[in-house]
């Protein structure tokens, strides 16, 4: 057993890490990662940004180049258009020149037309600093040449020239530039080279860039040849050069040509602009601009000038003179676009590291959730195994006192073991409580729901605690309304176990009165209180009666006035009228339900007022004193309230201190089927035989209430019951009965005389007594005379015999079985009683298996023979097998078996299996006769197989009990068989068979 | 012998059986169930008894011997012995069996083979025991006197 235990708890730590593993599965993302992840968006978003600047950046360049390039290119071709249209006039002069001077003899320009000339048309070239033409003059021609002009021919220094082979002296110049006359521009090295590609080509060519010699500005010399003659289309160079008549040039002033030109140009200022002569590429020659690299240096452009001088390459470059502004909306909006992500980031961690935690927090509780489950489950498993491990050592304990008992022992020493005894009984109730509330916390309480007859539990209530009852003097009665239907479908056993619970509690803290158990139907009760309400609305008086005795049972007065006679007798009063009807027209209806209401009253010490709301807790009495007085661990109750609330009801009370608690509850249960009804009741209720039915009485009581209670009982017998108050009338009756022939009124067959009304009306009894005398002597068939009283002395037994009670006295609490044998003894229809020798556990067991038959299935020879000894004892009729497989033969349909024990652990066909294979059988031919229902013999009309098996087994473990029930047992019996435990197990079969425990 | 003689016998016996812890309380019970319809009742369940014990008996040491062993079986013939020894109330062949069980259970051949010896001793001490008190029963039944009352 030890090492089950342990093993079970490991399974349960097993369990818990289970859980907790499978559950650890679904976390959202590891929190460790969090922060790394917001860092990798950051970055990214970082990124984002820095390429929306990057792009917006770049357009912004873009267009700032675009708008470079454009500006550039217009400079440029303006420059070239301007300069191109100076050059055309150049050539004008140049043909000028030709016509006028070469073609016409004499010629018709001579240096002071030139010059004006020259200068009037000056505007047309505002570059040109001034124009000169100089002739082509060989060395052969000098001499002629400078004595036709009268002067000689100079260098470019002014010194006489030296002889060469050819001269190209200016003859023609405008004022602005005189002071090149007479000077041979063949002795520059630039003009001469400019002269003689000119000559070649024929076009206007250009000079590299130097500094003119009036302004210091940058400057070319464009230098155009003249021609003599009309050359022919395509001239070659020897012609070219043979035709020329001289060479006309001009002073090209780059520098304030750009100059005007971007002035007049709007964003001037904005740019720079320089222009290369870049005819040797590796060494451009600056034409105008700073030659220092000035302003920003990023974005330039280089736009292509053509002057047309093919030999020549020149170009623009345009730069910015400002750096480009700082790209302030890129900017703010590559900021915005990171402050956004950054945020969005940001929102999205927290809430990330939000869920996490919320999902730590939802792990923790988790594991506190199933950490406290397993405890809950250790404590329930606890609990169960010390009971079970303190229960057996108490069986032994009880049962070594019982032999005790048995034993020869002086009258101390009894009184010590008997002691001794009861506690360990109180020991083992206790356990059993405390494992039935282990066992309804841990949710293993399963409600069986099997017919069961509700009158002959609350009988057996009554019989367990009439002894006590009437030992303290208290009236025990119950009463059960007839609207409540005889049959119910629920838990018996827990039903018994909350009334025996209140019961108990009512008997034990009641001194005087009575302890009322009443049962009748929730709607019932409504219908009462509706009954009420208008009764007190016509102003009837309610409650005490002007003798200030209670209408209650016993006249001793109650914390709830419901049970007194005023409200009682409205319950009694519907069921006599049409509501009975009524309720038996719901039976039929659809509704399967039967809500019960049971109050339980007692005139006991109440509960105090600071308690009452206490009283359901378990391990709570009243007050620590009441545990002291009457004993008990308080957990009654408790588990009182968790039955009934499992058997859909609720529980409450009414208490007043000193004057009495009343409990009630209610319960649901199901309506039987009809069929099952009729069957049960021929199977079960064939204790309460018909032989009474229509016998009549009179009842002789002055209590309405416990009048009430005690026709209830007779009625259960089929009994018709006529109440009087007191026993002159009886006597009158009787007198106009003995003078008056009757008629075809018939004379009761008994009369019940509470024992009060006895003693309170003595002349009338004696009345009566003497009528019974004269009737003696007639052919009557006298009435029975029966007194009932809750406890007698020897002194008043006699008396009351004396008084006429000849025939017997009832001694209450009323039962069904216990007034049966009674009558069955007055009116001579008794049965024959069985010896009063045995004690009583074995004569409740005779009375429970005599006749019965049963079969043993043990492999065990010995278990077997011990078994059906013990059985045989008791009056059964045993047969024994040694396995299940014949065991299964033997219970074959249809089989006479009453009853079959079980063994649990056998070879081949253990109990289980073999408890199995019976049901199946039995459902099987349960189904086939419900279907069926073919033919009608004796045999097939009996209610359905339901054979009650019992496991027979020696470790009585709890897991064990369930797979018994499990399998489709009953029950179990321990090994060997205790005779307790027998008959607790089998008395839930078998209805025990009426003994006699009145005193007769 | 007196029949005063041997009812005191008798009843030393028996004390001594129950205070040794040869027999328990089901023994008792047992004794109860005789009664004048089953006058043989003990002797008749007690002899069962004997014979499915020594059946038994020699089951388990059988099955011991075997190369090997199959212990499911040995434990069911063991609880099988436990079973009727309990019924008869032999407590210390009963207790003797639990332990076999354990033994049983964790496949431990030595221990088993022990407990084997050990249960064959508390099973020839009760035989015993139980062999003499019947006897004695006998010997009182035959001189004509009663048998004492188990106090």
């Amino acid at each position: 057993m030890g090492q089950k235990t342990q093993q079970s708890h490991h399974m349960v730590a097993v369990t818990v890490n289970e859980q907790l593993g499978t559950k650890r599965k679904y976390k959202f993302f590891p929190r460790a990662w969090l922060p790394k992840i917001l860092a990798l968006w950051i970055v990214l978003v970082l990124f984002g940004s820095r390429t929306i600047y990057t792009r917006l950046d770049a357009v912004t360049k873009e267009r700032r180049k675009e708008i470079l390039v454009s500006m550039c290119d217009q400079r440029a071709r303006m420059l070239q258009d301007q300069f191109s249209v100076s050059v055309n006039h150049v050539h004008a002069l140049a043909i000028l020149i030709s016509t006028f001077h070469y073609l016409k003899n004499p010629s018709a320009i001579d240096q002071n037309t030139f010059a004006e000339y020259a200068d009037r048309t000056g505007f047309e070239r505002p570059l040109f600093n001034g124009v000169a033409y100089a002739q082509k003059v060989v060395n052969s021609g000098r001499e002629e040449f400078e004595r036709q002009h009268g002067w000689i021919i100079r260098t470019m220094k002014g010194e006489p020239s030296p002889i060469r082979d050819e001269y190209a002296p200016v003859i023609f110049s405008q004022d602005t530039v005189s002071y090149i006359g007479s000077l041979d521009m063949m002795s520059g090295e630039e003009d001469r080279e400019n002269i003689l590609r000119a000559r070649n080509t024929g076009k206007a060519v250009l000079t590299s860039p130097f500094r003119l010699l009036g302004s210091h500005h940058l400057g070319v010399v464009l230098t155009i040849p003249v021609y003599r003659t009309e050359l022919s289309p395509n001239p070659t160079k020897e012609e070219r050069i043979q035709a020329t008549a001289g060479y006309l040039g001009g002073a090209f002033d780059v520098e304030s040509l750009v100059e005007n030109l971007l002035s007049q140009l709007a964003g001037h200022q904005a740019i720079v602009v320089n222009v290369y002569d870049v005819t040797n590429s590796s060494d451009p020659l600056i034409m105008y601009g700073n030659q220092y690299e000035v302003g920003d240096m990023a974005p330039e452009h280089v736009s292509r000038l053509d002057f047309g001088d093919p030999y020549r390459k020149h170009e623009m470059m345009c730069r910015y003179l400002q750096k480009a502004p700082t790209p302030w909306s890129a900017l703010t909006t590559a900021m915005l676009a990171f402050v956004v992500g950054f945020l969005v980031g940001y929102i999205i961690y927290s809430a990330a590291i939000h869920i996490v935690k919320v999902e730590d927090d939802f792990h923790q509780m988790q594991e506190l959730k199933v950490r406290a489950e397993a405890a809950d489950v250790a404590k329930s498993q606890f609990l169960a195994t010390v009971s079970h491990e303190i229960r057996t050592p108490m069986n032994g304990i009880l049962g070594m006192l019982a032999l005790l008992l048995d034993t020869d022992l002086s009258a101390t020493q009894k009184d010590y073991a008997q002691t001794a005894e009861a506690c360990g009984r109180a020991l083992v109730k206790i356990i059993n409580e405390v494992l039935d509330r282990a066992k309804i916390e841990a949710g293993k309480l399963v409600l069986e729901t099997v017919p069961f007859n509700l009158r002959s539990i609350l009988d057996d209530v009554v019989s367990l605690f009439s002894e006590k009852s009437r030992r303290k003097g208290i009236e025990l009665a119950v009463f059960v309304s007839d609207n409540v239907p005889e049959f119910v479908m629920g838990d018996p056993g827990r039903f018994r176990q909350v009334i025996t619970n209140l019961v108990g509690n009512s008997v034990k803290f009641t001194e005087q009165g009575h302890v009322f158990v009443k049962v009748h139907l929730v709607e019932q009760a409504k219908a009462v209180v509706d009954a009420k309400m208008i009764n007190c609305m016509n102003g009837e008086s309610e409650g005490v009666l002007g003798d200030h005795q209670f209408q209650t049972l016993s006249g001793y007065e109650a914390a709830d006035n419901q049970n007194n006679w005023h409200t009682f007798k409205h319950l009694i009063a519907d069921e006599a009228t049409g509501y009975h009807d009524s309720s038996k027209v719901k039976t039929d209806d659809a509704s399967q339900k039967v809500s019960l209401s049971v109050c339980v009253e007692d005139t006991g010490i109440g509960i105090a007022l600071h308690a009452q709301d206490r009283i359901f807790t378990p391990f709570m009495q009243a007050d620590s004193s009441t545990s002291r007085n009457y004993g008990g661990t308080g957990i009654g109750l408790s588990i009182s309230k968790c039955l009934v609330e499992l058997m859909g009801g609720q529980i409450n009370f009414i208490s007043r201190p000193k004057i009495g608690s009343t409990f009630s509850f209610t319960v649901d249960f199901r309506r039987c089927e009809k069929y099952a009804v009729s069957d049960l009741k021929k199977s079960i209720s064939d204790d309460l035989p018909s032989a009474f039915k229509g016998f009549k009485s009179i009842l002789v009581d002055a209590k309405p209430v416990r009048a009430a209670v005690t026709r209830y009982h007779l009625k259960r017998l089929g009994i018709q019951v006529e109440i009087v108050n007191s026993i002159r009338i009886v006597a009158d009756l009787f007198r106009k009965n003995g003078s008056i022939i009757p008629l075809n009124e018939r004379l009761p067959d008994m009369i019940l005389v509470e024992k009060d009304s006895w003693m309170s009306d003595e002349d009338g009894c004696s009345g009566l007594q003497l009528l019974n005398r004269k009737q003696n002597g007639h052919t009557y068939k006298e009435p029975k005379m029966i007194l009932l009283a809750t406890n007698i002395s020897n002194g008043e037994f006699d008396k009351a015999k004396a008084a006429g009670f000849a025939d017997t006295v009832i001694v209450k609490p009323l039962r069904a079985s216990m007034v049966v044998a009674c009558l069955q003894q007055v009116l001579g229809l008794g049965k024959k009683i069985p010896g009063k020798d045995m004690c009583k556990g074995s004569t409740f067991l005779r009375g429970l298996l005599d006749g019965k038959k049963i079969l043993v299935v043990d492999d065990n020879i010995v278990n077997r023979r011990v078994a059906a000894g013990a059985l045989k004892k008791f009056g059964a009729i045993v047969e024994c097998v040694e396995s299940g497989k014949a065991a299964i033969k033997k219970l074959e349909l249809p089989h006479s078996f009453d009853a079959c024990f079980m063994d649990i652990q056998m070879p081949e066909m253990d109990g289980f299996e073999a408890t199995r294979l019976i049901r199946d059988m039995e459902k099987n031919a349960n189904e086939q006769w419900n279907v069926g229902c073919v033919n009608n013999d004796e045999a097939t009309k009996r209610r359905a197989w339901h054979l009650p098996i019992l496991a027979m087994t020696a470790d009585v473990i709890h897991a064990t009990l369930d797979k018994c029930l499990e399998s489709g047992m009953d029950g179990y019996v321990s090994k060997p068989f205790e005779e307790e435990n027998l008959y607790r197990e089998v008395s839930t079969f078998f209805e025990s068979k009426p003994l006699p425990d009145s005193v007769v | 012998m007196e029949v005063a003689q041997l009812q005191k016998r008798f009843l030393e016996l028996i004390s001594t059986v129950y205070q040794e812890g040869f027999l328990d309380d089901q023994f008792v019970q047992l004794q109860k169930l005789q009664d004048e319809s089953n006058p043989d009742f003990v002797v008749e369940v007690v002899s069962l008894f004997f014979e499915d014990s020594e059946k038994l008996l020699n089951n388990v040491a059988t099955a011991l011997q075997q190369p090997i062993v199959d212990f499911k079986q040995v434990d069911a013939y063991v609880h099988q012995f436990k079973g009727s020894s309990s019924s008869i109330g032999a407590q210390r062949v009963k207790n003797a069996c639990g332990a076999f069980r354990n033994f049983c259970e964790e496949k431990n051949l030595d221990g088993c083979l022990k407990c084997l010896q050990h249960v064959k001793n508390e099973y020839a001490l009760v035989k015993r025991k139980l062999e003499y008190l019947f006897m004695l029963e006998q010997q009182i039944v035959a001189a004509g006197g009663m048998i004492p009352v188990i106090p």
